[in-house]
């Protein structure tokens, strides 16, 4: 039997340090602990599902990865540096970057502004270089431009680079997140139900290209989904989270077999129902 | 096939030429006989309300908090610009750049002092500080009246303000904004007030994009200020209050949150209507009650809402329909021949 505090990792990435690694992390609300004791090591190229109930808390830890909520307990490594003292700028600076439940765009910018403001730390020329105009900012604004619209690309969405992010249908939303996390340079990158509000053939096209992001950038993926077919397909290792505590982790066949986690699902009837 | 579009040395040409063809035109205009005084006068008003506006547009449009003291920063830069020019340390025409500058400068460091604590917190705490600082800044005013004249006001202020001078300012505010925002740092700017944490997720660090959109805006409010002095000649703390602050931020509500193009609209028609009716004058307030109600019923995003004028936008249009037609003859030709 596999170590409930030990995670899977795939055989290319034994070898390796974690990119990701929380120690009994945990956080209370007033008198409500929303996540307690959660513990999981994520290997630099692996693609990990974290899956539970509504309100288990899984948002919760993402928001706890990124800053959002600082820990009241535990601690939180990436790539072996403790992340005790950043905010949420200094962790995506670290190479940690996601995307939201509830999309969180720059709707009155376009989608290509969206991503430029992911490619910000990129360029480096400063207010000076920005008033004069000097070669500096062009530079810049020029080849990040060129990335922004390779990265759009990945979902082939150049087109839409001069569309404000408000107007586009909610799928290319959800993807225009994914971009722009992308464009951020993450070592990590957590996406909190990616495929929520998208049809399976949606959900399909969204599976290859998580697959096909882990495989061009070579970085870890975790994600928060609710759809089971997406989590079995792609994830390698599967984290289930029950009333913020975790019950079982291990590869997707491990999961589906787990009686505590069929409890979890099936005794609060869970897992069905749809997200806001 | 290639879409129609203007190289940015051409974009830039185009758009000097008219700044200076303007600037030709004004000058030939205030200079002559052609308007009175009370005309003149107007123009010159005008363009330092168009520094105010597209100053307080930055942080309230763009950035979108909610500063209620920035006649607290014109203050400011009026009586460093107004003390400075009375010493007259330098000849007439350094005199003026430099004045103008540390004036800026002046209201810029206030802009720091108060925008730090203000705008580290998430939330409206901007609002409230402001509109504190502003009454705080008339309050000292009144009370240095060894530095400052006190109630009493400060007299024979150099009339540096000509038409040049303000239009080279108001030029120079509206460039500086305009090429901030088109750059990482407006679009931090911009980021931030569509989404804080999802910019912050972006390894944007907010509190210094904040501050510095807060502190540019009072830098060109501080040079507002000086215009103001030296177009005026006397300074008396009052000028300074709570309404001007809410004048300006009138200004921008009606042209637009977020347009430079609306800020200049609102400014011109706000800061000439009552000046030209001079019988409206005395129902100013319910005259500009009246209006921003009307405007807010029919166009609540304001005048121009958040369209932003670009000339060359205009000309690659009309180029892109003017190509895109032959365009279309072409193909149109080249298909009958093939039927023939
Ligand atoms: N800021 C907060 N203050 C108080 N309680 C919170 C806060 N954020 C989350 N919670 C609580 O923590 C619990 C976990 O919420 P969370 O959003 O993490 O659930 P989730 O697993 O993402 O659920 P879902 O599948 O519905 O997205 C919930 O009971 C929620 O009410
Ligand atoms: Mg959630």
């Amino acid at each position: 039997m596999r170590d409930p505090k030990k995670p899977f990792i795939p055989e290319r990435d034994l070898d390796k340090s974690p990119v990701l690694e929380c120690v009994e992390l945990g956080i209370d609300f007033g008198g409500l602990t929303a996540v307690d004791d959660f513990n999981i090591t994520i290997a630099p190229t692996e693609i990990c599902g974290l899956i539970g109930p509504n309100g288990a808390g899984k948002t919760t830890i993402f928001n706890l990865l990124t800053k959002v909520y600082q820990p009241s307990r535990g601690s939180m490594y990436l790539e072996g540096k403790d992340t005790k003292n950043m905010n949420t700028i200094g962790v995506n600076k670290a190479g940690i970057a996601r995307t939201f439940q509830n999309i969180r765009l720059f709707n009155r910018m376009t989608v290509l502004e969206n991503v430029l403001v992911g490619l910000h730390n990129e360029m480096d020329y400063k207010l000076f270089g920005t008033i004069f105009r000097l070669p500096s900012y062009w530079r810049a604004e020029r080849i990040a431009r060129e990335r922004a619209l390779e990265y759009l690309s990945i979902f082939d969405m150049q087109d839409m680079a001069d569309y404000k992010a408000g107007s586009l249908p909610y799928g290319s939303q959800r993807r225009l997140e994914i971009v722009r996390a992308l464009a951020t340079n993450p070592a990590i990158l957590l996406l909190d139900e990616p495929a929520a509000g998208m049809n399976s053939s949606e959900t399909e096209e969204l599976m290859e290209n998580i697959r096909k992001i882990r495989d061009m950038f070579n970085i870890a993926i975790f994600l928060i989904e609710h759809d089971m077919k997406l989590v079995m397909g792609i994830c390698e290792g599967v984290a289930v989270l029950n009333y913020g505590k975790l019950i079982a982790k291990g590869t997707p066949e491990d999961i589906q077999n787990d009686p505590q986690v069929i409890e979890a699902y099936l005794g609060t009837g869970g897992g069905e129902r749809e997200n806001a | 096939m290639k879409q129609f579009s203007l190289r940015m040395p051409v974009r830039y040409l185009i758009n000097a030429c008219l700044i200076i063809a303007f600037l030709i035109i004004g000058n030939i205009i205030t200079q002559g006989e052609l308007l009175s005084r009370a005309q003149n006068n107007i123009i010159i008003q005008v363009g330092f309300f168009i520094i105010l506006a597209v100053s307080l547009n930055l942080s309230a449009g763009y950035l979108g908090q909610l500063p209620l003291g920035h006649a607290g920063f014109m203050a400011v830069g009026a009586y460093t610009g107004a003390i400075f020019w009375r010493m007259g340390v330098l000849p007439d025409g350094a005199s003026v750049v430099v004045g103008l500058i540390l004036a800026g400068l002046a209201a810029a460091v206030f802009g720091i002092i108060i925008g730090i604590p203000a705008l580290r917190l998430k939330g409206d705490y901007l609002a409230i500080i402001t509109l504190g600082f502003g009454e705080m800044i008339r309050v000292l005013i009144n009370n240095l009246p060894s530095i400052t004249g006190g109630a009493q006001g400060l007299a024979q202020i150099p009339r540096h303000s000509t038409f040049l001078v303000v239009y080279i300012c108001m030029v120079v505010c509206c460039l500086v904004i305009h090429f901030i925002m088109k750059s990482r740092h407006g679009r931090a700017i911009l980021s931030i007030r569509d989404n804080e944490i999802a910019t912050e997720s972006c390894g944007v660090n907010t509190t210094y994009y904040k501050v510095m959109a807060f502190v540019v805006s009072a830098f060109f409010a501080g040079i507002a200020g000086a215009l103001y002095a030296g177009f005026l000649g006397i300074l008396v703390p009052s000028d300074f209050d709570f309404m001007m602050s809410i004048n300006i931020l009138m200004i921008v509500v009606l042209g637009g949150m977020g347009s430079m193009l609306g800020s200049i609209v609102g400014a011109i028609v706000l800061t000439s209507m009552p000046l030209l009716m001079v019988d409206l004058a005395r129902y100013r307030m319910i005259v500009y009650a009246l209006l921003l109600i009307i405007v807010m019923i029919f166009k609540p995003s304001g005048l121009m809402g958040t369209y932003d004028f670009s000339l060359s936008a205009i000309i690659e249009k009309i180029g892109r329909r003017f190509s895109s037609g032959k365009v279309e003859k072409e193909k149109a030709q080249k298909g009958g021949d093939g039927n023939a």
